[in-house]
């Protein structure tokens, strides 16, 4: 064992057994991200806010829920919110923070995806972070099963009814993930376990993992720009504080984060107090019936956009039936996002703005998924139903697209 | 500035997303129906502007509606269990202390002229049907004599306190103003729509036995603990007054409630459904304060941290 002087502090008592003054050093005040950054950049540190906000808030609704199918509708709808002093705003809290959280996620994504942040040594950057957008779907899917309300047991049946759809095995695979051969008791606590346990342990490392395949690539900027960082750290570190192009972690990067932070937090706790109810859909709060189909079936709105790529091929093509059509489309749509660093063949990082080609794809996309989300929802009937085929038509489209586009900018930009 | 350039197009992506799913998909998916009416101005049977003789509306009361009904305000006890009598008229019979009071007095004679057209089901018990509705019509009766029941039935009904009169009760009782006034709505809930409905969170269950409410109307009438919430108050206002417009072919009646007992009765369902409204109300404001100087202070000192930098 090493030698221990007495330590002077218990600064130096703490550094000599954990090494913390080198730890913080890595992890905080020579941590160096890049200067030219606007307030997007701040969104990773929004949803680490909130998954702190949904693991605490959850800790409390777990004390009082009850995963039984007799027992968790009353124990969300009356012990939690009726005697538990400040249940409701713990639930309104866990509510409005699982469907605002995708809103953050998805802004940081199409951040990442209108900046080219996913290419030229960013991949694992993208790849973990599309990691995380599939664990917080589970996520949210299977918290969504917990108050046992009309909602939550006919998504629940619909969506486990999809992996019936896959070839051979599917037939198996829904009873199998069901625990039986209907949405049951089975099923309520088998996801119950999900949420609570191994979807949020598998979240944790994956954020960790996330984090760390920041450190070598760094973060991207504004600008896109390539920079030497150690030569811009030691500018900052002599004192040149304005002219280097990296800033620390901490207190500068933090400063800014806190501020959006605190303007977001107004926000989220606007919606807490005075407009929760679009994230606690009020067909919800009959109890789940499985003899009683509602009028309309909808899944939360972060899911909307890929379930009405699910919905929007509802006729037989190429002698394939509509329904096997859609779930093919819905795992092009769930899978094809993973591969973007693969579909951008055009090795410049830049703005979207600054991409004569990618700039129009970027935003049909974002025009794509508006409608999808918004016809997702609406029942899917007469000009509705063609609406959501050509939508998601162009959704794959655009994806096929993406390659050659990409491949004819660069061509032109090279050129120039 | 850059930044509220960027922010104002992330904006304004999500309010067009959202209009979208939230006002304009609702707007589709539950379109408004017919607003209530609370003068029943399609019932026309009898003439409501007769003025009713409280003493002979008493003896016809006797002679025609205590074989079955109770009206404890004035001393006629039930003879019956609930459950007995249940079983003999496929529902419990309602006492009607307070259906003077709860009752729009148009609806009220035009029920007791003719109960099916009234309430509005026709569908369950057509005229050559085998189903008979519980309770006779009485259109053989004169319209004098049907005004006449009615003042009887409004003079005995005991009246509703007002604001200031729970105010003082609550005192005098040292409970809750929310207590005393969720227990007087609640007598109009029980009154109205207790012998099928239970309001399980509010401690309530239907005077009528399971079993028989499900075979007289053909399904169980749900719980109404969450409706508050499920339905809103909105919809409930449309739904009570004529649930026939917004639910084709339900079993459920039309009620008839005056518009004040119909809003006791929504109060009511707001107080058990949504009991912590008011806490919520009160504490939003200072949260949002606390927010808002926490904001200022980080984006203070966010100036000054990054003042050092640019």
């Amino acid at each position: 064992m090493a030698e221990f002087k007495k330590a002077d502090s218990m600064l130096e008592w703490f550094d000599q057994r954990l090494g913390v003054i080198n730890f913080s050093k890595v992890m905080m005040t020579e941590y160096w991200i890049p200067k030219n950054i606007n307030f997007l950049w701040a969104m990773g540190a929004l949803l680490m806010m909130m998954f702190g906000v949904l693991l605490i808030s959850g800790i409390f609704l777990l004390m009082y829920y009850k995963p039984d199918v007799a027992l968790a509708f009353d124990s969300v709808n009356y012990t939690i919110m009726h005697d538990v002093a400040y249940g409701w705003l713990f639930r309104h809290i866990h509510a409005v923070g699982a469907s605002v959280i995708f809103l953050v996620i998805y802004i940081h994504m199409f951040t990442g995806i209108y900046y080219g942040s996913y290419k030229k040594g960013r991949e694992m950057i993208w790849l973990s972070g599309m990691l995380l957008f599939v664990l917080f779907s589970a996520e949210g899917f299977s918290g969504y099963m917990l108050p046992w309300g009309q909602m939550s047991y006919w998504a629940a049946y619909v969506i486990t009814e999809i992996f019936g759809g896959i070839p051979v095995i599917g037939g198996d695979l829904v009873v199998w993930i069901r625990g039986n051969f209907y949405v049951s008791d089975s099923t309520l606590t088998r996801f119950f376990m999900l949420h609570v346990l191994l979807i949020p342990v598998v979240m944790l490392g994956a954020i960790a993992f996330h984090f760390y395949s920041l450190r070598f690539p760094h973060v991207n900027n504004e600008a896109g720009e390539f920079f030497d960082y150690d030569v811009e750290a030691e500018k900052y570190l002599a004192g040149d504080k304005k002219g280097s192009k990296v800033i620390p972690f901490w207190p500068v990067f933090l400063a800014k984060d806190f501020f959006v932070m605190g303007v977001f937090l107004i926000f989220f706790f606007y919606l807490v107090f005075y407009y929760y109810g679009f994230a606690m859909d009020p067909v919800n709060f009959d109890k789940a019936d499985g003899l009683k189909t509602p009028t309309h079936i909808y899944p939360e709105w972060y899911f909307l956009w890929s379930y009405e790529v699910l919905r929007g091929f509802f006729f037989e093509m190429f002698g394939i039936s509509g329904k096997d059509l859609g779930l093919m489309a819905f795992a092009f749509a769930n899978g094809i996002f993973l591969v973007m660093p693969w579909l951008d063949r055009s090795p410049t990082v830049a703005p979207a703005n600054q991409r004569p080609y990618f700039k129009i794809w970027f935003w049909l996309l974002m025009i794509d998924l508006i409608v999808l989300t918004i016809f997702g929802k609406l029942p899917p009937t007469g000009a509705n139903a063609w609406v959501g085929f050509a939508s998601s038509l162009s959704f794959i489209v655009l994806f096929l697209a993406l390659p050659v586009i990409t491949t004819l900018e660069a061509k032109k930009l090279g050129a120039k | 500035m850059k930044e509220l350039k960027i922010l104002a197009v992330v904006a304004s992506l999500v309010l067009v997303t959202f209009y979208g799913i939230e006002p304009y998909a609702h707007h589709v998916m539950h379109p408004e129906g017919k607003p209530a009416d609370f003068k029943f101005s399609d019932l026309k049977n009898v003439d409501t502007s007769l003025k009713g003789d409280v003493t002979a509306g008493k003896e016809s009361f006797v002679n025609n509606c205590t074989a079955c009904h109770s009206l404890t305000a004035d001393g006629f006890d039930p003879m019956m269990s609930d459950a007995d009598s249940a079983a003999a008229y496929g529902v419990t019979p309602p006492d009607l202390s307070l259906a003077g009071r709860i009752y729009e007095k148009n609806f009220l004679a035009n029920f007791i002229f003719d109960p099916v057209t009234a309430t509005k089901v026709e569908h369950k018990y057509p005229a050559n049907g085998s189903k008979v509705y519980p309770m006779p019509a009485y259109s053989w009766m004169g319209a004098q004599e049907i005004m006449n029941i009615v003042a009887y039935l409004e003079s005995v009904s005991p009246k509703a306190i007002d604001e200031a009169g729970l105010a003082s009760l609550a005192a005098k009782e040292e409970r809750t103003l929310f207590d005393v006034s969720r227990e007087q709505n609640a007598e109009v809930f029980k009154s109205a729509c207790g012998r099928c409905h239970d309001m399980k969170y509010g401690g309530l269950s239907a005077t009528t036995p399971k079993v028989t409410i499900q075979g007289y109307m053909g399904s169980t009438p749900p719980d109404l603990s969450q409706y508050i919430i499920s339905r809103g108050s909105h919809y409930l206002d449309g739904f009570i007054n004529n649930p026939q417009e917004y639910l084709h072919g339900t079993g459920m009646p039309r009620v008839g409630l005056s518009e004040q007992a119909q809003a006791e009765v929504i109060e009511y369902m707001t107080q058990v459904g949504d009991p912590k409204k008011t806490e919520r109300e009160e504490l939003g404001p200072k949260v949002l304060l606390y927010l808002l100087i926490f904001a200022i202070l980080a984006y203070l000192w966010k100036r000054k941290i990054w003042s050092e930098v640019h």
